[in-house]
């Protein structure tokens, strides 16, 4: 470590989190920069664990203006006029974010940063992605991955009772203590790109069904031109033919993919509170994990689905990077 | 998003919470957004600084003022226009039946097990569904109680929080945590506390042959006496001749470390004390600090046994020179630094006495204080999951409730485990009709003792009535008559069996707590003799499966040994897991036992719940009256759960 010490306010202030995670990695969290796309509800409940526990700096990146919708499930935009007017959503979740802890440096970025050149990147330790194109994905993916310094990628999308979470963090090393000994762990991820072009057949068993019925959404949206969670019941007949075709190219079994997951993927496609909260904590926590160095991330995909309770997590990958 | 009518069910709903910290924040945040629109909060704290981190409510600003109201400020922020009604008290006062009943669901987000439990009772007495929850790092938990239905939150023993044997406290010290143990509750409390209470420092395995005379004049401070002196006299006396005298009975030691005496001049020389550069500076009374005063700056690093010995003495002297005042009132409070000191370097000097590893102040402090680490992460999940089962609640989605556990590891790549919760236990003498065994000398045992110690610590009532048949032994109340209070109070005094009504061999007790509309019965067995250090209360109660108290492992839960290990809990957890974790199958399987899954139970097999107050009990637990701030509380399943790891 540079010796450099935690100051008596954040030694206060972070006391019981120290107690878990310890001072050299809250020391590591405090200089870490992270970067977040798309303010919608699950990212909101993100960026506020992240600023609770205390990193270097968050850049916001939304330049939507505040609607109704929005108001409805993201607790950083009060809904006073004065409060949103005018202002962006990056403004306004800004504004609120940095109330919840003065020693996090909370700014905003504007544009579309799936332009912006790699460089642009290269100033953070974590990217987290929501609301966004799979040309978007994957494109900001592709500029992190370019980087020589390591930065973690995330994407994050909510629609309903379900939620799914990605992680890449490319070749990571980091160690853990086992009883009185420290051993050296290292997990290879696949880039988004990579892990949604495993074919379907060569997944394990009993991969949740969440994973492919997303893809058939993705997919979907993204042959039709539409912005992430841009459907409607209408499209189901369109979503069912897509299915079909994806399923006979993977020789996938149809009934993996249920009509009425689908059904409900293409209806409910505003975020559960609930499940923001859900979603947006474990993201927080694995991104705790990727700066500080400390516990066994996930790779690769997480699926919360209210209907079943269950928080699963699956791997994604080729035979090369299969853990 | 939900449902219409879920949105309906939920438009209508009028919820109660317990608890407005770390859960409270994050549910109260979540149900606003769900779209609840009757919120009461009940609450008893004020803000700290140390909340900050998790409670995101709340403001440097805010420190002080009340978590419920401020709660409900920060969420009409963003609400306005929903109605939040905080109580600032204690859920265990004035809140009754009646009060209870006018809810669709309670949700808890408590930190201790008295409130806890009787929170359960009031819920089954208002037959009001209750959904708990509970976190501790990284690990947490949602489960959901209907009566009649569901387990009640104390059909599983709970862990009780970790006691120890006196005589391990007072001599044969083998651990850290008996080190603070004894800093804290004996010489802290005999140097500062009040000088009535009872202190066992002077008690020794072998003859008390130094006249307890002697003795107290030992920790009084002489007239005229040099603060500088009296110090040292006090260290010289606990760390050097305390342990000769210790030595002196050679059958303590056969097979144990003998530790080694202590004394002050040979660890710092008497020039040294004299150069304190900095406790000149005008501070105020609240901010004095040892560590300042001494320039020992990070709270992690682990003193020397000079150190140490520099912090115990210019601790004891900032006490007396600038806290006088407090001297003889204080109890330990983790957030009074100068006690935090004092306790810190009392603990290592005799640790180092006892060759025990000796701790920084920072694990110290969360020893000593049962300091529960905490992110805001894990109680965001949970929060979230306690609003998904209240929502079933209010649909009476029977089929659906569901227990949800948040693992640090994940079982079969699930990181968030939903489990069928278990109907009823049979035994439960919270919940079910079992009556309770009690094993005491009933010519020995006071009442008072029984009520102390059975009544109160371990079955949970805090406002007893205690019958034998029609008569009536003892009872608390506003509006009793003047001559049935002395009547009560004699009684107290008495042994069991010469109460007006004797209690003896075969008594059957009758014990409510008309509050919380609770009542068991109590069978009575005399017995002659008690084993001191196994059953220091001489008195045991039985009828029901304990909690296994692991004695060496770590458990996340407010108790001394697991923060002892400050480390992360995932440290533990770490050295505790094997790489096969165990099928989720198999451990629901492990613990179903004789339980069994709500879905196999057919129609009416389900004890009948219209049978409210005479709801018998069955297995107490050994409660510690030293329990406090517990935020995580894991069932006796879970435990089994974690635990069986290895295949």
């Amino acid at each position: 470590m540079d010796g450099e010490e935690l100051t008596e306010q954040e030694t206060a202030l972070y006391d019981r989190q120290i107690r878990v995670w310890g001072a050299d990695a809250q020391r590591r969290l405090s200089k870490s920069h992270i970067l977040i796309c798309g303010m919608k509800g699950t990212v909101a409940e993100f960026c506020k664990n992240i600023v609770l526990a205390g990193v270097g700096s968050v850049t916001l990146v939304d330049d939507r203006i505040v609607t109704d919708e929005s108001l409805s499930v993201n607790f950083l935009i009060l809904p006073h006029e004065n409060h949103y007017n005018g202002k962006t959503l990056a403004e306004v979740c800004c504004d609120s974010l940095k109330e919840f802890n003065h020693m996090v440096h909370v700014a905003v970025e504007t544009g579309d940063i799936s332009t912006f050149g790699v460089e642009f990147f290269e100033k953070f330790d974590a990217v987290i992605i929501s609301c966004c194109s799979l040309g978007k994905k994957k494109l900001i993916n592709q500029k992190c991955r370019k980087l020589s310094k390591r930065v973690a990628f995330y994407t994050v999308e909510c629609r309903g009772s379900c939620g799914e979470m990605f992680v890449d963090l490319l070749d990571y090393k980091y160690s853990k203590k086992k009883l009185e000994e420290t051993i050296e762990c290292q997990i290879e991820y696949p880039s988004f790109e990579e892990a949604i072009s495993v074919p379907w057949r060569a997944l394990p068993r009993r991969v949740s069904k969440l994973y492919f019925a997303m893809r058939v959404i993705e997919q979907f949206e993204d042959v039709e031109g539409r912005n992430p969670g841009e459907t409607t019941i209408a499209d189901l007949p369109g979503v069912l033919k897509l299915r079909k075709e994806l399923c006979e190219t993977n020789s996938l079994d149809e009934s993996q993919i249920p009509d009425a997951l689908l059904e409900r993927l293409l209806t409910d496609t505003r975020e559960f509170p609930p499940v923001c909260a859900i979603i947006g904590g474990i993201l927080g926590q694995e991104v705790i994990k990727a700066i500080s160095g400390k516990g066994d991330p996930l790779k690769n995909f997480f699926f919360f689905d209210a209907m079943d309770g269950k928080g699963l997590i699956e791997d994604i990958s080729g035979p090369s990077t299969r853990s | 998003m939900a449902s219409q009518e879920q949105l309906s069910a939920i438009k209508r709903a009028k919820v109660l919470m317990v608890g407005a910290g770390g859960i409270g924040c994050e549910l109260l945040k979540t149900l606003a957004l769900s779209g609840f629109q009757d919120i009461h909060i009940i609450d008893m704290d004020t803000i700290e600084v140390s909340n900050l981190n998790r409670q995101f409510l709340f403001r440097q600003s805010h420190v002080g003022q009340s978590k419920a109201k401020v709660a409900r400020d920060a969420v009409l922020r963003f609400r306005p226009n929903i109605s939040i009604t905080p109580y600032h008290a204690n859920v265990e006062s004035r809140f009754n039946v009646d009060f209870f009943k006018e809810f669709d669901v309670v949700l808890n987000g408590l930190d201790n097990l008295d409130a806890r439990r009787h929170v359960n009772r009031l819920c089954l007495a208002a037959g009001i569904p209750l959904v708990e929850s509970g976190t501790t790092g990284f690990l947490g938990q949602v489960t959901v109680h209907l009566k009649g239905k569901t387990e009640c939150y104390e059909c599983q023993p709970k862990p009780a929080p970790k006691t120890y044997p006196v005589c391990t406290i007072t001599s044969t010290p083998s651990k850290f945590v008996h080190c603070i143990v004894w800093a804290k509750d004996l010489l802290f409390a005999k140097l500062f506390g009040d000088k009535n209470q009872e202190n066992d420092l002077n008690v020794h395995s072998s003859d008390t042959a130094n006249s307890s005379e002697h003795s107290e004049d030992v920790f009084e401070c002489r007239k005229d006496e040099d603060i500088e002196r009296y110090g040292r006299r006090i260290y010289d006396h606990v760390f050097g001749h305390n342990i000769e005298v210790a030595l002196s009975n050679e059958e303590t030691w056969k097979n144990r470390n003998k530790p080694r005496p202590i004394y002050s001049k040979d660890v710092l020389p008497e020039e040294q004390t004299k150069e304190n550069g900095n406790e000149e500076k005008g501070c105020a009374a609240d901010d004095v600090s040892a560590m300042v005063s001494l320039s020992l700056k990070n709270p992690q690093d682990i003193w020397s046994l000079v150190e140490n010995s520099r912090v115990f003495l210019e601790a004891l002297r900032l006490f007396f020179l600038k806290r006088e005042k407090d001297i003889g009132n204080l109890t330990f409070d983790k957030d009074d630094q100068l006690a935090v000191e004092f306790v810190t370097a009392a603990a290592n000097i005799r640790a180092s006495s006892f060759g025990i590893p000796l701790h920084s102040l920072f694990e110290a402090k969360g020893i000593a204080g049962n300091i529960v680490h905490a992110v805001a992460t894990t109680n965001a999940i949970i929060a979230g999951l306690i609003v998904i089962e209240a929502i079933k609640v209010l649909q009476k989605d029977n089929n659906n409730y569901r227990m949800t556990y948040c693992l640090e590891h994940p079982s079969r790549k699930l990181l968030l485990m939903p489990v069928e919760p278990y109907e009823p236990n049979r035994s439960c003498y919270v919940c079910s009709e079992t009556p309770l065994s009690l094993e005491v000398n009933t010519q020995r045992c006071k009442l008072r003792d029984f009520v102390e110690k059975i009544i109160k610590a371990k079955l949970g009532m805090n406002f007893p009535l205690i019958m034998q048949g029609a008569s009536i032994l003892y009872e608390v109340g506003e509006d009793l008559e003047e001559d049935m209070v002395v009547i009560y109070a004699a009684n107290l005094e008495k042994a069991l069996s010469e109460l007006p009504s004797p209690v003896t061999s075969g008594s059957v007790l009758t014990v409510e707590d008309l509050q919380q509309e609770f009542s068991c019965s109590i069978n009575i067995k005399h017995r002659e003799e008690f084993d001191e250090e196994k059953e220091p209360d001489g008195m045991l109660l039985s009828g029901w499966v304990e909690a296994p108290v692991d004695k060496d492992n770590n458990k996340p839960i407010g108790n001394d040994e697991s923060t002892s290990n400050a480390l992360p809990s995932m440290e533990t957890l770490d050295g505790d897991k094997d790489d096969e974790i165990q099928e989720t199958s198999e451990v629901v399987e492990a613990f179903a036992g004789k339980k069994r899954k709500l879905s196999e139970v057919s129609e009416v097999t389900a004890p009948d719940p219209s049978g409210p107050s005479s709801i018998n009990q069955n297995k107490p637990e050994k409660l510690d009256i030293d329990d406090e701030d517990d935020e995580l509380i894991i069932s006796d399943d879970w435990e089994s759960f974690t635990k069986k790891k290895k295949l």
